[in-house]
């Protein structure tokens, strides 16, 4: 059977009943699609089932990378393919002159692990130039913060007495839609 | 959340909703400018022109336009670039060091501050780019075989790290800064009416929307380049320091110089965030979120490094005389002493004396006081690269090579074209940009506004 889901944008004034709203989901087991804030707010992310981000990850390998790329390319150029003697330091293998090589292996290293990670993030939250504006309201960048949620007929209605009652300016029904049984997954926490 | 003590004073002024924080920083976006931010927009665009003129004559004819000699061969070119490297280390280093340190007073400062590392470095890149002498052949600093032929650059001089070190420097402060402008950015393409301010900001924003799952990876994005730049900062000018001290010149072949750099860009860094700071600060009104407590801050830290540039100077002192040297020995007795002796001492009374007055409260929280020694630090700052290099050079090992040095107009012209520049991009940043980091500002509204930290100390707020 066909089943009918809501979106509904509940709309807060203030963070503090926000993440009471959705604590209260959370203990009736409804989950927040999304939550839109002004500002980064400490422990909504694990309070709505955020995994923690892996960036930093990316961010180690990438740094790994430039400082092989920098190793690689200081003993191409200094040792394999012209070998230089300059003031009396030959460069005969790598490891004569290793002091030499350090600031450049550490700027390759920042400079990698810092642009990998920021591309990497930019492409991860889809933030391109001219992409349009992810915020269902626009008022989420100002002072508002909004709990998104995607829900069947019997969870939104609770889900919406329980925005209310935790003290949200607004509950808006957004819209409905029909999803094919074979769509529905089944709803995990 | 994060709550704070009474006693700390608050760093946010009066009764503010986040409401009133996003007019207060939009407010310069949308509103007219002010007649003073044309005048002197004016001012250093002009300069910023002659400063185009005198580089392209320098491009034109060789740097036998500039007052450098055959001795004197580094002159008012590399003390300026050291002076710019040194005023965009404060940018960094309230932005990445400060936020690993959980300041959160840095929440108000560290957007023009970033700007100010940016525009400086630019500033810096081109006297480092102009001296080379040949700058249509300046792709040859980056790592390719001479004349595309087979000898590759020396990954054993400093001068070759020192591109790396600057490249790094300027793209990671670049992509640091963007993406702490990309939620602010956000924030006017959703309030802004003007059909091409709205297309503009957008653009910018890159479609910033402000989700959980974004802002808890732009926390981590922060921090990681926060423990990138930290490191960053201190190499860079450590880096500059070694095109120095790995020569044999006496007077510059020292250890303490990594050091002594780095305290003193920070030192002159602060002092011209100080001076910029109390413009923005007046121009946009901006009195709540720039409070006399940050400048008191900001005073401290000059305190605290213009006190390590002076032990700096007289170990220098020390070290020259103790390690029987004599050419070390007369390379600090000339500083002093010689014919150049005026810049010496205008280094050390405006570097070693003048912050020292910063220890009377009265004077470290009065707005003019510090607008004025911000100034003096400046200029006491560029003294010391001039005394570091050019009265150095002035005399080194053989006396029949000595000789005085005077700066030709073009030297002037150029760096008043950069001064010029610097503001330019500085007032076109205030004007379009938002000045302070909003979203941020957001989030210590709680623990550090003034009239949220009188309802918590009266019991009727929340913790």
């Amino acid at each position: 059977m066909a089943t009918n889901k809501h979106i509904i944008h509940g709309i807060f004034g203030d963070e503090v009943p926000m993440m009471e709203a959705c604590t209260k989901l959370r203990a009736s087991g409804i989950r927040v699609k999304e939550a839109y804030t002004p500002m980064p707010i400490h422990g909504l992310d694990s309070l709505i089932g955020i995994p923690r981000t892996r960036l930093a990850i990316c961010a180690f390998i990438y740094g790994l990378t430039g400082i092989g790329l920098a190793t690689l390319m200081m003993w191409y150029m200094m040792v394999s393919d012209w070998p230089n003697d300059i003031g009396g330091k030959p460069n005969w293998a790598y490891y004569f002159n290793i002091p030499a090589f350090i600031p450049i292996t550490f700027e390759a290293t920042v400079f990698c692990a810092a642009h990998g990670m920021a591309l990497t993030y930019l492409l991860r939250c889809m933030l391109v130039p001219g992409a349009k504006a992810k915020n269902p309201d626009p008022r989420t960048t100002d002072d508002k913060f909004m709990l998104l949620l995607d829900l069947n007929d019997v969870q939104s209605e609770k889900a919406k007495s329980i925005l209310k009652e935790s003290g949200a300016e607004e509950v808006n029904h957004m819209s409905t839609y029909v999803v094919e049984p074979k769509y529905i997954l089944e709803e995990t926490h | 959340m994060h709550a704070e003590s009474e006693i700390r004073l608050p760093l946010i002024i009066g009764n503010k909703s986040y409401r009133q924080i996003t007019d207060d920083i939009i407010a310069p976006i949308e509103g007219k400018a002010a007649k003073g931010w044309y005048t002197l927009t004016t001012i250093c665009a002009l300069c910023f022109l002659w400063g185009i003129l005198c580089l392209a004559y320098t491009i034109g004819t060789g740097i036998g336009s500039w007052g450098s000699s055959n001795n004197v061969d580094w002159a008012w070119d590399i003390t300026n670039f050291v002076w710019w490297i040194g005023i965009g280390h404060a940018g960094t280093l309230i932005s990445a060091v400060l936020l690993l340190f959980r300041q959160k007073w840095r929440m108000a400062i560290n957007r023009s501050a970033e700007a100010m590392t940016i525009f400086a470095v630019m500033c810096a890149a081109i006297f480092v780019l102009l001296h080379t002498g040949r700058p249509w052949l300046d792709y040859m600093l980056f790592p390719l075989p001479n004349q595309f032929g087979s000898l590759w650059p020396n990954f054993n001089s400093p001068l070759l790290w020192d591109v790396f070190a600057v490249t790094t420097y300027f793209t990671v402060s670049l992509v640091f800064w963007y993406i702490g402008l990309i939620p602010d950015f956000g924030m006017i393409r959703d309030r802004v009416i003007k059909p091409w301010q709205k297309k503009m900001y957008g653009f910018l924003s890159f479609g910033w929307g402000g989700s959980a799952r974004h802002w808890s990876r732009f926390e981590e994005v922060s921090l990681v380049l926060a423990g990138l730049s930290t490191p960053l900062v201190f190499s860079v000018h450590s880096i500059v320091s070694f095109d120095f001290a790995t020569s044999i010149v006496p007077g510059w072949h020292t250890t303490i110089f990594p050091p002594y750099f780095v305290a003193g860009a920070v030192f002159s860094g602060f002092a011209m965030v100080l001076t910029l700071m109390l413009v923005v600060r007046k121009i946009y009104k901006l009195e709540h979120y720039l409070t006399i407590k940050h400048i008191e801050y900001m005073n401290i830290v000059i305190i605290v490094t213009g006190s390590i540039v002076g032990v700096a100077y007289l170990t220098e002192l020390f070290v020259a005389w103790y390690s029987g040297v004599e050419w070390e020995q007369y390379a600090f007795l000339n500083r002093a002493t010689g014919p150049m002796a005026w810049s010496y001492w205008i280094m050390m009374s405006c570097n070693v004396l003048s912050p020292q007055l910063f220890w009377f409260k009265k004077i470290r929280t009065s707005i003019i006081a510090t607008f004025i020694l911000s100034i003096v630090v400046n200029i006491g700052m560029w003294f010391e690269r001039f005394v570091i290099i050019v009265t150095t050079l002035c005399r080194t090992y053989l006396p029949s090579t000595w000789s005085t040095y005077t700066p030709s107009f073009i030297d002037v012209g150029i760096f008043v074209g950069t001064i010029g520049m610097f503001g330019t991009f500085f007032l076109l940043f205030s004007r379009y940009f938002p000045v302070i980091a909003q979203a941020e500002l957001k989030t210590i509204l709680k623990a550090s506004g003034e009239s949220q930290k009188k309802a918590v100390a009266e019991g009727r707020g929340h913790h």
